[in-house]
């Protein structure tokens, strides 16, 4: 789950770290009643979760007020790869001479946190890493022990920081990683460290992620990532406890077992369509989350067709055949058409129960799909 | 033969009392298993499913001579649950509780590489060796005994990819779900190891998906080591970069590391057919037996 640029520099400002002067705003108005209250230059941010905010136009720094309207006026609203950008951050420019790459990670093949520093900061660490990876300094943290403060010291002498706030650097990094144990994130990274003429450092932008299987013990920032949702079908699987991941094609997708939804979105795409998300039911399926399913893939106006494929495992096919059968009943209209595919315990027994007035049966996954993809085609003609 | 888990494999159930750990306790025996025993805190003395309940895995190995457990703990406890069957010396853990938090399975790895115990898992489906021994979820009356060992990371898809077999007479050695999660006990190298070293498994099926290396480490694998044919199948190449797809492990990074195309690269240069389809899977296995 990720927390959004001005939630994570709250976190951080609360932990000690130093985070330039800023004020979150959703009006131009307000971004005006900021920057008044900031000064010149300040940087108009806004705060959706994109990677190149700056590239894509989502980030200037204005240098008097005309300059601060005009962009606040641009950014708010504005498109940023498909998300609509509602709030923007006002923040103090920063004078900086220098900037730094920090993060902390868990490395899934040594199943450890590692602590990252780079001196090559301010630009994309994923190309840094790929082109340089000897430019990013690495240190493993035991997670039994947690973080010795020399670990932090030592990858930051590593990195090459200038040595007059090496100090002061290691000591931000100590706590991130206290807030990456503490909050249970996945990923806390801070690009870029600034360095003042002054030498002051100043964590100049925030991402963090949390582990969304820890949410339950971490209420405070479950808060946050409820407001930090940006698609209302997003929002709206949240709240009925999908996992669901929207994509840009029309087809829906319907299935439990993340291996076989993903699986039948590769197909979807394997015979030519395009699929328009990612929907797991999970376990069995009751009636009740099968008109819920449906209600997410119906009211996503990019669907035009539907596979629906179950694999009734402890669930048998019959009792998943029956689950289907009273949520469609719940339906004045099937508004798209729906294929359906059973598979598995009784299988057979589930295909002959289910009420083809109002869907299509298949037998096989691969039909299933076929079918869908050639319904949305037929739509889209 | 078969691999980890047979007819001789005496299984505690951890988490016995609640609904899940109940219902499969009794699904487990059902299928054969021999379940022994189960154990719950606060509820020793009390019998589930026919077998007895102790309050600690320690008391439940003691009395009943288990040698494996089976965790149907929920995630918050989960952890813990894993730190008392490890510490208890048992040959395997088999974790299938879905939503541990990874900071806490960091922990537990760690003890894990301290311990001899094999860990399954977590958030996978178990294991089955057919018409032995089921430990998990996995619906029994789909598989069948043959000579194809199977591993996967998902539990529907190994089913999918079963049934497609079944439908052709193909059973299997032993099929083992191996987890969803960024970070779990046995891998696919280690699975690939020991189908490797079985002489029932003429053939063996890995179901990988997006995220991590692991399945780019089992092509290594293959590539140096193994004489058994393997055929492959990844899910995920329409996964776009920083969603997690359900599972928590199945997560393309922004670096582009992860990919479903790096994983069938790797397979194919080391010699594994990867199925377009789970269909296409079924066939290359029918070719190589």
């Amino acid at each position: 789950m990720k927390l959004h640029e001005h939630q994570a520099k709250t976190i951080f400002a609360d932990a000690g770290i130093p985070v330039p002067d800023s004020r979150l705003a959703t009006t131009v108005e307000e971004a005006l009643d900021a920057v008044d209250e900031i000064g010149y230059p300040a940087a108009i941010k806004a705060q959706v979760h994109v990677g190149g905010r700056g590239k894509a136009g989502g980030i200037k720094i204005a240098t008097d007020r005309d300059e601060a309207e005009q962009y606040a006026e641009e950014i708010l609203g504005m498109d940023l790869k498909g998300y609509t950008v509602d709030s923007v951050l006002v923040e103090a420019g920063v004078d900086f001479v220098d900037e730094l790459y920090v993060g902390v990670t868990m490395d899934r093949g040594e199943g450890e946190p590692v602590l990252m520093v780079s001196t090559e900061g301010g630009v994309n660490i994923e190309e840094v890493a790929e082109e340089n990876p000897d430019a990013i300094a690495r240190e493993h943290v035991d997670p039994a022990f947690g973080l010795h403060p020399y670990q932090a010291r030592k990858v930051v002498y590593e990195a090459g920081v200038d040595a007059d706030v090496a100090l002061d650097v290691a000591s931000i990094l100590s706590t991130l990683y206290d807030l990456y144990e503490d909050s249970d994130a996945s990923e806390i990274e801070v690009n870029p460290v600034m360095i003042t003429g002054d030498r002051d450092v100043i964590a100049a932008d925030a991402v963090m992620n949390i582990d969304e299987d820890a949410l339950f013990r971490q209420p405070d920032l479950a808060e946050m990532a409820e407001a930090s949702y940006e698609d209302d079908l997003e929002r709206k699987a949240g709240e009925y406890g999908f996992d669901y991941v929207r994509l840009s094609g029309n087809v829906g997708i319907i299935g439990n077992g993340a291996g076989l939804v993903m699986t039948t979105l590769d197909l979807v795409d394997y015979y030519g369509g395009k699929p328009a998300n990612f929907l797991d039911i999970g376990g069995g399926a009751k009636a009740e989350r099968v008109t819920q399913a449906l209600d997410m893939v119906f009211s996503d106006p990019n669907v035009d067709s539907v596979v629906f494929n179950i694999f009734g495992g402890i669930t048998r096919g019959d009792e998943v055949a029956k689950g289907i059968n009273e949520a469609l009943a719940e339906f004045d209209e099937i508004p798209k058409p729906v294929v359906v595919r059973l598979a598995g315990t009784n299988a057979e027994e589930g295909m002959e129960i289910l009420n083809t007035d109002l869907i299509e049966v298949e037998e096989t996954l691969e039909a299933a799909v076929q079918r869908a993809v050639k319904n949305a085609e037929e739509v889209t003609q | 033969m078969s691999i980890f888990v047979d007819d001789d494999t005496r299984v505690v159930v951890q988490g016995i009392t609640g609904g899940e750990g109940k219902f499969h306790a009794g699904q487990m025996i059902e299928y054969g298993t021999n379940v022994v025993a189960g154990a719950v805190p606060g509820k020793g003395g009390q019998e589930v499913a026919g077998v007895p309940v102790y309050d600690t895995v320690d008391e439940a190995v003691e009395a009943e001579n288990a040698d494996a457990s089976v965790i149907f703990v929920p995630p918050a406890f989960a952890g813990d649950a894993i730190f008392e069957a490890l510490d208890t010396d048992l040959d395997l853990a088999v974790a299938i509780t879905e939503g541990i938090p990874t900071q806490d399975m960091a922990k537990v790895n760690k003890r894990l590489g301290e311990t001899d115990t094999r860990l399954l898992g977590p958030n996978c489906p178990g294991i089955i060796t057919p018409g032995e021994a089921k430990l998990g979820i996995l619906p029994g009356n789909i598989f069948s005994d043959g000579n194809v060992g199977l591993v996967s990371r998902s539990g529907t898809l190994t089913y999918q990819v079963v049934d497609n077999l079944t439908e052709r007479g193909i059973g299997q050695t032993t099929a083992i779900g191996i987890g969803g999660d960024p970070i779990i006990g046995t891998s696919f190298v280690d699975a690939l190891e020991a189908f490797e070293a079985d002489d029932e498994t003429d053939a063996v099926v890995m179901c990988g998906e997006i995220g991590g290396e692991d399945e780019e480490q089992a092509a290594k694998f293959i590539g140096e080591y193994m004489d058994t044919p393997v055929t492959g199948f990844i899910a995920g190449r329409t996964a776009p970069p920083g969603k997690r797809m359900g599972h928590a492990g199945a997560i393309v990074s922004g670096s582009g590391t992860g990919t479903a195309q790096s994983k069938i690269d790797a397979l194919n240069h080391a010699g594994v057919p990867v199925g377009d389809t789970p269909e296409e899977v079924a066939d290359h296995v029918e070719d190589f037996l």
